[in-house]
């Protein structure tokens, strides 16, 4: 394996309900990242998926415990770790252009990148469309957006909070294979949430189970399938098992534990 | 996206011009302005008057109606336009015929205070100049004082929107001083400003001033968090997030409280002329009065009319400019 990039050591994160009492999104939690890894987070939703990537983004900060990356402890948000959220969210008064440009604009970098703009639009087949208003997009078009105006800042790694869960199930091959081909071309470390077993397996190098209540880590499974993704494969069925069995445990043995 | 040719055929909301597309409506439009020429023509006059300007006037109209629709066989919208309309002009020829017969036909109206067109129109050509002048003056005052107080409304409104010790300072102020209609302040403005035109700028600054802060502080203080987030991990500073997602994700509200103000603005504006000034097109209308010239109010009450309308597209347009990305979202 290549060196790690993102250290997450000793971490929680506490929420409080409305009583009062603190719900543990994450205990204890310790993971490395490695670099130019393709690894998936899988586990009942409140299982703190999305809580570690924005620790991870440093859109929150943990109650205890640190997060670094290569060594450098994690501060504020930076654009070194690109950040993709369920909904596409571009900025409905710029253009598709515009809001790709927003990385480069905001670090003051535009003049010297402008031609990558039209580079990035074309990867995701989006010509035509430069001068268009997100509102006169489809769904897809504009999560592909929004993908690569994270991706045109070049980041280290980029943070994908189910992506593809508003999208229907042709789209979601589509884009599965899209992720594939910018992870294989630009050697992005990609940590992605999902809910689905078959997508995490069908993409990830590693694949993490999340349980809930407290949120942990249950267990990381490496997938050492390599180019053999085909869904009807033997190997992918026993892991699809597998992986079932423990999401099944996951949420059949809850462990309720609060602390006031 | 689609290119559009030249060939293309334009697509067509009947939502919008719903009236039937008849040509006999418009015919008759058309002929009604020549009845209403004709019965001024032959109708013998009770009171005395002079016709010429009301009749070049119908005139005007017969022509320009004429040359808009021939003009229109080359731009089809303006042609459905023109159609859908037709029904109104004609009501509006009537109407203008009726209103002749009862008053210089007739004088069941009686002068001074039921002025017909003949004498209105008579008015508007002599006394042109002092019209043009009023509503320019009117106009320059109008925008001056909104622009005064857009300008500093959207500067206050975003310190209010994004600095909290601002919100905390500025609101309760703005929120006070902002029920206090602009006019009430009318006697101060008066004896605190040199001229009645800072004095008029000032008053408009206050009605337009409380309505855009408002208005933009709201927009500032109502954007996503997620845009902010999204911002942030694309790398951008504090200043970015302030002008180019806070800011932009107001424009709507800003126009919002721009149109709000402009209302108010009118009111203000009429009657601080009317009060403190020496021209404008409120000051007209209370030195006609003084003369009891009845004519010439409803000669400015028209013009200015007409001006305003004026005003307001001419902001219609530049909000449909920078809203051009909303095009399709509302509706
Ligand atoms: N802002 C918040 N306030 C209170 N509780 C929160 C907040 N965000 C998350 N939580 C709680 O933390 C737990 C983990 O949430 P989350 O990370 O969103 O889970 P997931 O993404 O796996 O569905 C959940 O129990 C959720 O209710
Ligand atoms: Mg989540």
């Amino acid at each position: 394996m290549s060196e790690p990039i993102i250290t997450i050591k000793d971490v929680n994160s506490i929420y409080r309900d409305s009583f009062g009492h603190k719900i543990y999104a994450l205990r204890n939690v310790n993971i490395e990242l490695y670099d130019g890894e393709f690894i998936s987070f899988i586990g009942p939703s409140g299982c703190g998926k999305t809580t570690l990537l924005r620790l991870i983004a440093g859109l929150d900060k943990p109650q205890s415990g640190t997060l670094s990356i290569q060594g450098n402890v994690i501060g504020k948000p930076d654009h070194e770790r690109g950040y993709i959220f369920q909904q596409p969210t571009l900025f409905p008064w710029k253009t598709v252009e515009d809001n790709v440009a927003i990385g480069l604009k905001a670090r003051g970098v535009y003049k010297e990148n402008k031609n990558k703009i039209g580079e990035y639009i074309n990867m995701i087949g989006l010509n035509g469309f430069e001068k268009a208003y997100p509102h006169e997009i489809s769904g897809g078009m504009a999560q592909r957006v929004a993908i690569i105006r994270a991706l045109i800042n070049e980041p280290k790694i980029l943070l994908l909070d189910e992506p593809l869960a508003a999208l229907d199930a042709f789209k979601r091959i589509e884009m599965q294979s899209l992720l594939i081909k910018i992870w294989k071309t630009m050697k992005t470390t990609m940590a992605f949430v999902t809910h689905d077993v078959d997508e995490a397996i069908a993409l990830s190098q590693r694949i993490v189970i999340m349980t809930s209540r407290p949120g942990k880590i249950r267990k990381i499974i490496d997938v050492k399938l390599g180019g053999r993704r085909d869904r009807n494969n033997d190997e992918f069925i026993a892991l699809r098992k597998i992986i079932l069995e423990e999401l099944q445990l996951a949420s059949i043995l809850p462990e309720p534990e609060y602390s006031i | 996206m689609k290119k559009k040719t030249k060939k293309d055929i334009p697509y067509f909301d009947n939502n919008i011009h719903w009236k039937p597309q008849s040509k006999i409506w418009f015919l008759s439009a058309v002929l009604a302005f020549v009845a209403a020429l004709a019965f001024d023509y032959f109708m013998p006059f009770k009171q005395t008057v002079n016709p010429a300007p009301y009749r070049i006037f119908l005139l005007i109209m017969i022509v320009s109606l004429a040359v808009l629709y021939a003009v229109s066989s080359k731009f089809i919208t303006l042609r459905r336009k023109l159609l859908h309309n037709a029904q109104f002009i004609f009501v509006a020829a009537l109407a203008l015929a009726l209103w002749d017969f009862l008053t210089a036909k007739s004088g069941i109206f009686p002068l001074p205070f039921f002025p017909g067109p003949l004498q209105i129109t008579d008015v508007m050509v002599k006394d042109y100049k002092m019209l043009l002048i009023s509503a320019l003056f009117s106009t320059r005052l109008f925008f001056v004082g909104l622009i005064v107080g857009s300008v500093s409304g959207i500067l206050t409104g975003i310190l209010i929107g994004w600095f909290r010790q601002w919100d905390y300072w500025l609101s309760p102020v703005i929120k006070v001083s902002g029920v206090i209609p602009a006019v009430a302040w009318i006697p101060i403005a008066i004896a605190v400003f040199p001229n009645s035109f800072s004095s008029g700028v000032f008053l408009i600054f206050i009605a337009s001033w409380f309505m855009v802060s408002f208005m933009t502080a709201g927009g500032i203080s109502a954007t996503p968090k997620s845009y902010f987030e999204v911002a942030r991990t694309l790398g951008a500073s504090e200043k970015y997030l302030l002008f180019h997602i806070a800011v932009p994700n107001a424009v709507p509200n800003i126009f919002m409280g721009i149109l709000t103000a402009t209302s108010l603005c009118f009111a203000t504006l009429v009657v601080s002329e009317m009060i403190g000034a020496k021209a404008g097109l409120g000051w007209y209308i209370n030195w006609a009065k003084g003369w009891s010239v009845y004519s010439k109010v409803y000669a400015a009450i028209i013009i200015m009319a007409v001006s305003f309308s004026i005003i307001l597209a001419v902001i219609g347009v530049v909000k449909n400019y920078l809203l051009r990305w909303q095009k399709g979202i509302l509706k």
